[in-house]
């Protein structure tokens, strides 16, 4: 199951986890760093290491703001922000487990709330 | 010359100014908008996965309006031009999404990633070109010093955007140049706001934003300007310290005198 489901994650992002070389520069630009139980360089790593339901039970799926910072930055091109992303989808296509429901948009709005926001939180915590 | 154009949703509502002064400043300059019949939101957000289709034919249709129409396609918001141009450079590296794509298009409709996505901000820098632009400011900023905030919408991934210097970008200190105004660097200018957190996660919000607020103030910034309307949005509701932000289409309209 956990290789099926490596395999599954590394098809989605198209990140290479295996060229990470441990630099842990990533965790150390990525803004959501005090936020995430576990830091970009660890999904890299567990994800390598096929040891994925953790990272799938985690809040941290949903600290990741998407910067890019750790893309940009990785001096070896692994990507780790496209590596986050496959495991929350992986968790949010599941039936029943967006993470963000419509009903629960008109209690989070305010006067000013971009439509922007919105849609990017849809596609960010909701299939 | 005409343009074909894709305003996006938040400049339809919450970001009138940054299209209001987009079309009024391009008109002044020689080019007219011509916004997409249509057209439908990105979606706010690109989404990396290779599997992911629906979500991205939206963008798709600009994309190919954009090419029938002049051979590109401008916006002016942030979050519009990452997710255009990053979906346009899926055609070029993934022929499964450009297949599975095309499933989806009406038959004479079909694309393959010919069109291409240009920023307002691109279009004054390549085409009218800042020393030009200079010319035409009847009202210069002068004295004022104006903070950058780039964000990570414009700049990245670097490698499909190719936007700016990913790290130490200048087109937009070079348009405060223009302006008569004077740019301030400061290290936050290219890093997150928060973004979509603040739905999720308020206080983790709050440290982003407030961390670039302050840096900019730091530096002796009077106000700051974006192209983004979250980043609008989360420096002014979650920073701790209050800064005034501003889009960068309205201080050129000030500036070329088209706003009383």
């Amino acid at each position: 199951m956990e290789q099926k489901r490596k395999e599954q994650i590394l098809r989605m992002s198209g990140a290479e986890v295996r060229k990470c070389m441990k630099c842990g520069k990533c965790s150390a630009t990525c803004p959501s760093y005090d936020e995430m139980e576990y830091h970009p360089h660890q999904f890299v790593a567990m994800v390598n290491e096929g040891n994925i339901e953790k990272l799938m039970e985690s809040e941290s799926i949903y600290k990741c703001l998407t910067c890019f910072a750790c893309v940009e930055r990785c001096p070896r091109g692994v990507e780790p922000a496209k590596v986050v992303e496959a495991v929350r989808l992986e968790v949010i296509r599941q039936q029943g487990k967006n993470r963000l429901k419509q009903d629960d948009i008109p209690a989070k709005l305010d006067e000013d709330t971009p439509g922007q926001l919105l849609m990017t939180a849809m596609r960010k915590y909701a299939k | 010359m005409k343009i074909a154009y894709y305003p996006g949703c938040t400049l339809k509502n919450k970001a009138k100014a940054l299209d209001r002064y987009a079309r009024e400043s391009a008109e002044f300059l020689g080019f007219e908008l011509c916004e997409i019949e249509n057209w439908q939101c990105c979606g706010g957000a690109y989404t990396s996965a290779k599997d992911e289709i629906a979500t991205k034919l939206p963008s798709v249709r600009a994309l190919a309006n954009g090419r029938d129409n002049g051979g590109r396609v401008l916006t002016v918001c942030s979050a519009c031009y990452n997710v255009l141009k990053q979906t346009n450079h899926e055609f070029k590296v993934n022929a499964d999404f450009d297949r599975r794509v095309n499933n989806y298009m009406a038959p004479d409709m079909e694309y393959h990633g010919e069109g291409e996505v240009i920023h307002f901000l691109e279009l004054l820098r390549d085409e009218v070109g800042f020393d030009e632009l200079a010319k035409k400011v009847v009202k210069p900023l002068t004295g004022k010093k104006i903070a950058a905030y780039y964000g990570c919408l414009l700049l990245r991934p670097s490698c499909v955007l190719k936007f700016d210097d990913p790290e130490n970008p200048k087109i937009m200190e070079d348009f405060i140049r223009a302006l008569g105004a004077e740019p301030v660097i400061y290290s936050m200018r290219n890093e997150c706001c928060g973004g979509y957190i603040t739905l999720e996660d308020k206080s983790a919000a709050k440290k982003r934003a407030s961390a670039v607020a302050e840096n900019a103030l730091e530096m002796g910034a009077d106000f700051m300007i974006t192209a983004c309307p979250l980043c609008e949005y989360n420096i002014k509701k979650n920073s701790d310290e209050k800064i005034e932000v501003k889009y960068f289409t309205e201080v050129l309209a000030e500036a070329l005198g088209l706003i009383d």
